[in-house]
């Protein structure tokens, strides 16, 4: 546990050293949902309609922003070997890198969504579903990402092709995640949207951790 | 030596790219063969002997090629994973090269599942599109392919593209079925579904044994196409190697 807690610790003192990475991918997240309006129309009941949606996509696309910065630095300067050779299992060292990518680019969106739903006329209720929905939801996208990023690494035109591989099987995510607000706006009730998104997430933490390390191992060979 | 160890001997032999090769060479017009026998049928009984349907006319015909294609693409996904786990388990070189040889006919048989969903959804529904659950999940089945076909493109070295190739065409897999209920809970919960495919009066025996000989012909198909596909990567792979530069296809 020592080792994943100091990783988490290493991965956010790196970032708190170059902290424009994490902001570009922040302020990408509140650009991109606030060109919306600007090309659809600012009437209210259609961007209720829309913001769920909105949201949600554009938090794919940040998160994908920061998903090569995952592995590729330390492939780069060698630690990736390193940890590999390491007595502590690849696994759990991975599981920290996931959590620390998580806490640097899942955890803001989550803090900023409200504030940016409120752009869009969401109530209070549907805000805090919509908080808990990424809350659950943007883990999942950190840990298939990560798939993503271990299979693509060091390879040429990377980023284009981890776009690719990933946003396919983000598809559950985001119908989950998008659905749980808007059936709470319908008056349908979020629990069953938030449960799937859940269990997708108890799936993932699972299976991701160990599918990124046996990419992680081929990419290294 | 029991009769059952023989077997296994026999059958790893053709794990090997050398003797596989020949095999293929010779399994290729067989499998040929079936494709046009039994497209020649199985366009017979669409064409002639189907009788035209009351109330979607000689359009509907389309579903005979609409609806193989679209078995052909789940199946084709499945069975390449499955020869890609195959690889990774046992660390066999054939796995992967009949991975990447299933790859594109199976990307092309979402493309064409797509396409004449389209030519019949615009008659039959009046619309090229509807996110209905299927041919949605239909679209990330074919955008699954493309990731893995790019994937599988972009690295140079041919170990490492098997194998990394093998892991996302298992996480893939996982998916599938996921996806397809997220896409069909998704479609059900926002909008009333406009159009459904199983409501549709029960289906005449000749228009399944119409959509099963065309499904059979298209299975063939792929067999041939692959096995072809195969041959054409194990030349490339091992065109270093001794047997290869003996064969007379290489030295004319």
């Amino acid at each position: 546990m020592n080792a994943i807690f100091a990783i988490i610790r290493r991965d956010l003192l790196l970032a708190m050293r170059r902290k424009s990475e994490v902001l570009t991918a922040v302020f990408f997240f509140v650009i991109v949902v606030s060109l919306f309006p600007l090309g659809i129309g600012p009437e209210p009941a259609l961007l209720r309609k829309i913001a769920p949606g909105v949201l949600w996509v554009a938090a794919l696309l940040a998160t994908m922003l920061g998903l090569q910065r995952m592995f590729a630095p330390d492939h780069h300067d060698g630690t990736l070997e390193q940890m590999v050779l390491s007595p502590t299992p690849l696994g759990l060292l991975v599981g920290g890198k996931i959590a620390a990518h998580w806490l640097l680019s899942g955890l803001p969106l989550v803090l900023l969504a409200p504030v940016l739903g409120l752009q869009f006329g969401l109530d209070a209720d549907a805000l805090g579903v919509l908080m808990l929905a990424l809350l659950l939801g943007t883990p999942l996208l950190s840990l298939i990402g990560a798939i993503g990023a271990a299979l693509t690494l060091g390879l040429r035109g990377g980023g284009v092709l981890l776009s690719l591989l990933v946003l396919p099987l983000y598809v559950p995510a985001l119908i989950f995640g998008a659905g749980a607000v808007e059936a709470h706006i319908s008056g349908l009730g979020a629990a069953g949207h938030l449960s799937l998104l859940a269990a997708l997430l108890a799936l993932a933490v699972f299976f991701a951790p160990w599918a990124t390390t046996a990419a992680l191992r081929i990419a290294l060979e | 030596m029991t009769m059952k160890e023989n077997k296994l001997v026999h059958w790893f032999k053709y794990a090997s790219p050398q003797s596989f090769y020949p095999l293929a060479g010779k399994m290729i017009p067989w499998f040929w063969a079936l494709t046009a026998a039994f497209g020649v049928a199985g366009l017979w009984i669409s064409f002639f002997v189907a009788p035209t349907d009351a109330q979607q006319g000689e359009g509907y015909r389309i579903i005979f090629i609409h609806v193989p294609t679209s078995w052909m693409s789940m199946f084709i996904y499945i069975v390449m994973a499955g020869w890609a786990g195959l690889g990774l388990a046992l660390n066999t070189r054939l796995s992967g090269m009949m991975a990447q040889a299933l790859a594109p006919t199976g990307a092309l048989m979402a493309f064409l599942s797509l396409w004449t969903g389209a030519f019949w959804g615009k008659p039959m529904w009046g619309t090229w599109w509807v996110w209905d659950a299927r041919l949605t999940s239909e679209l990330i089945l074919f955008f699954l392919y493309l990731g893995f076909i790019a994937l599988q493109a972009a690295i140079d070295d041919a170990r490492r593209a098997d194998k990394a190739g093998a892991i996302l065409a298992l996480v893939g897999v996982v998916n599938v079925p996921i996806i397809y209920f997220s896409v069909k809970w998704w479609n059900t919960l926002h909008q009333g579904s406009s159009v459904s495919l199983t409501k549709s009066p029960a289906m005449a025996m000749t228009m399944l044994w119409g959509m099963l000989l065309m499904a059979l012909c298209l299975w063939m198909y792929s067999i041939a196409v692959t096995l072809m596909r195969a041959r054409a990567i194990i030349l490339e792979r091992e065109a270093h190697t001794e047997w290869v530069k003996v064969l007379d296809e290489v030295k004319s």
